[in-house]
């Protein structure tokens, strides 16, 4: 967006400029226009990869002046600039934006620079960080609030509640129905041969594990930790799951099927390894419980 | 070559002095936000104000920009590479080795490793401690931790093998292991949260930066750098060994106790404010005296002027480089310093064959 390098002289020219694009941008799409024009004078930095995708949802996204670096999805919202890392970000870096808002989830800090950008002016929102669909509710709702499109966000929060009520009970009937155990699946992030990671307790992985109808197959550690050749068999896992950029840096699957101890698993005997794109599967953002469903689905043809 | 070495020689606190404030000049004008001259007449108004209590008004963007991010932490990493500079100094001269820093000697690892207990043991305690008190918390378990470190360096050294710098160096080698270990520990027991704030530790930054940090920098360093110079002259008989200097009059277990103190609280106040910051420590009295000579009335002095250089260049790399994101500053402390080194070190090679 070369619309945010302009000097300061050509601020109001550039406002009204903004002002009016929002306008064009946003009026076909809205069902509300009175609150359109209030998104849009508003300067939104969006730290976190899931609000941003509902800011875009939310079709605020020209409100934005800024994202970081988990906000990949939708395409565009990586044209705007971005402020890095949410966990390391740069008081003077965000406050250069000079943003309005400054939406955030409790991942984001470091604290300290927070509260420099906070009292600089800036109207910092933490939303919760949550592995769970009540989070994502309150992630849609408080993004709606701050952009003044709680309408919007209440519309879009019945459709997603409508996905959400047939995704529970297709994964309901299918792991009621089948005689068999749950899939017992491993979350794996295998950067290198020698580390390989396993997602525990208290993690977005298993989270949507169990959401899906599945079973982790390591239970009793939180969060990620390295797991052993040993480990692994001890798991037995059915199915691998991975993500599609863990798959792309561990070298493909090839590589995945590779890991020592894998051929003793039922998942490395029958090659079982369900990739899905990082950010849908763990990002707990709008299109979560479309994820939900398709894992269910990628884990049931297992 | 030869010419511009013997100008540089001649005057070395007035060329350090002059590139420092050559570097805040320069640095102070660049970062994110862009700042003019209206912003630092804004801003003078803004130190009225808060002066007289007022904190509400913000007169300018940019001058809130200047006095409340940019220009404490300008002066807090002039302050920290200072403070790096002169315990690395201290270091290299009580081990007598170019090598030696507070890293070597366990302290830096000792404060984090502190931290990172307080960070993963006290996570529940911490929730129950007033907010206030919580930003406290981690800066002053680190020290702790750096103060321990050096104390029992000192007593276990007695133990090992009494009165020898060697037993000193190897006990800081095990205390290095030691720490480490504890915080690999922690970072496996970490949960998600804990771990990024783990980070922080070893990774180093200084974009919490405060006035109340600046000022507390400030008296440690003066403080510390006013009861130093008085012992200037042992520190040189030190350099002879510490039997010559035992010999010709100096007190060197005192003179060892002292230095340790200070060694511990300007590293360990360094990690407790702004994480492990490395080569510093290590580059700029060697830098020094490559330049200079072993002169302990010259180094000690010079090695602050060039510490406080080598960070404020790194961390205002750190802070422009990838605007508006920020890369972190211990990476720009090695690719700063790394270079010149060799270039000194090579220049020195070149005169002396």
């Amino acid at each position: 967006m070369s619309h945010t390098q302009f000097q300061s002289a050509e601020q109001r020219s550039r406002r009204l400029a903004l002002g009016y694009l929002a306008c064009c941008a946003a009026l076909p799409f809205s069902m509300f226009p009175s609150s359109v024009q209030a998104a849009a004078t508003k300067r939104v930095v969006s730290v976190g990869g899931a609000l941003t995708e509902i800011v875009f949802m939310l079709e605020a996204g020209n409100a934005l002046v800024g994202v970081d670096s988990t906000s990949i999805y939708p395409s565009k919202a990586t044209a705007f600039p971005n402020v890095g890392y949410a966990r390391q970000l740069s008081a003077e870096g965000v406050l250069s934006l000079r943003p309005s808002h400054v939406l955030v989830t409790e991942e984001a800090g470091p604290p300290a620079v927070l509260r420099q950008i906070a009292a600089a002016g800036a109207r910092i929102t933490t939303l919760p960080a949550n592995h769970r669909y009540v989070g994502l509710r309150q992630r849609v709702l408080g993004v709606g609030r701050v952009l003044e499109r709680s309408d919007t966000a209440q519309v879009m929060l019945e459709q997603l509640d409508a996905t959400w009520e047939q995704v529970r009970q297709q994964v309901a009937a299918q792991t009621t129905h089948s005689l068999a155990r749950p899939v017992r699946v491993l979350f794996v992030l295998a950067h290198s041969p020698a580390q390989v990671l396993v997602a525990g307790a208290f993690t977005a992985a298993q989270a949507m594990l169990s959401y899906a109808g599945a079973f982790n197959a390591v239970q009793g550690f939180k969060g990620y930790k390295p797991l052993t050749p040993e480990g692994l068999i001890a798991a037995q896992p059915d199915c691998l799951l991975v993500t599609e950029q863990g798959l792309q840096a561990a070298g493909g699957l090839e590589a995945i099927l590779q890991l020592p101890g894998l051929d003793q698993t039922p998942a490395g005997r029958s090659q079982a390894v369900v990739a899905m794109d990082a950010l849908r599967l763990l990002g707990f953002g709008p299109r979560m419980p479309e994820a939900v469903l398709a894992l269910h689905q990628a884990l049931q043809a297992v | 070559m030869s010419r511009l070495g013997a100008v540089l020689r001649a005057q070395p606190n007035w060329w350090l002095g002059a590139s420092l404030m050559l570097a805040l000049a320069l640095a102070v004008q660049v970062g994110a936000v862009p700042v003019s001259i209206a912003d630092w007449f804004a801003m003078l108004k803004l130190v009225e104000w808060s002066a007289l209590g007022d904190l509400t008004q913000t007169p300018s963007a940019g001058s809130h920009v200047l006095f409340h991010l940019r220009l404490p932490r300008l002066l807090l990493s002039v302050l920290v590479g200072a403070s790096l500079g002169l315990s690395g100094a201290l270091t290299q001269s009580l081990f007598r080795n170019p090598l030696a820093e507070p890293g070597l000697l366990g302290v830096s690892a000792g404060a984090a490793c502190a931290a990172a207990l307080t960070i993963v043991m006290l996570g529940d305690l911490a929730a129950v401690i007033h907010p206030q008190a919580r930003a406290w918390l981690l800066p002053l378990a680190a020290f702790i931790g750096a103060l321990v470190v050096c104390f029992s360096l000192e007593s276990m050294a007695r133990w090992i093998a009494p009165g020898s710098v060697a037993a000193l160096l190897l006990t800081g080698i095990a205390m290095n292991a030691l720490a480490g270990a504890v915080i690999g520990l922690c970072t496996y027991l970490a949960d998600d949260e804990q771990l990024r704030s783990l980070s922080f530790w070893t990774l180093g930054s200084l974009a919490g930066a405060q006035w109340l940090w600046v000022g507390l920098f400030a008296g440690v360093l003066a403080t510390g750098y006013y009861r130093l110079t008085r012992s200037i002259q042992t520190l040189n008989a030190l350099a002879l060994g510490e039997a010559a200097a035992r010999h010709i009059g100096v007190d060197v277990h005192a003179l060892r106790k002292q230095i340790i103190v200070w060694v511990a609280l300007l590293a360990g106040l360094a990690v407790a404010f702004c994480g492990m910051i490395s080569f510093v420590g290590l580059i700029a009295p060697h830098l020094v005296r490559l330049w200079v000579g072993p002169d302990q009335r010259q180094v000690l002095p010079l090695a602050m002027l060039l510490g406080g250089l080598l960070l404020l260049v790194a961390d205002t790399l750190a802070r422009t480089v990838a605007v508006p994101a920020e890369i972190p500053v211990g990476i720009f402390t090695a690719l700063v310093g790394g270079p010149f080194f060799f270039l000194l070190v090579r220049q020195v090679r070149g005169r002396t064959t």
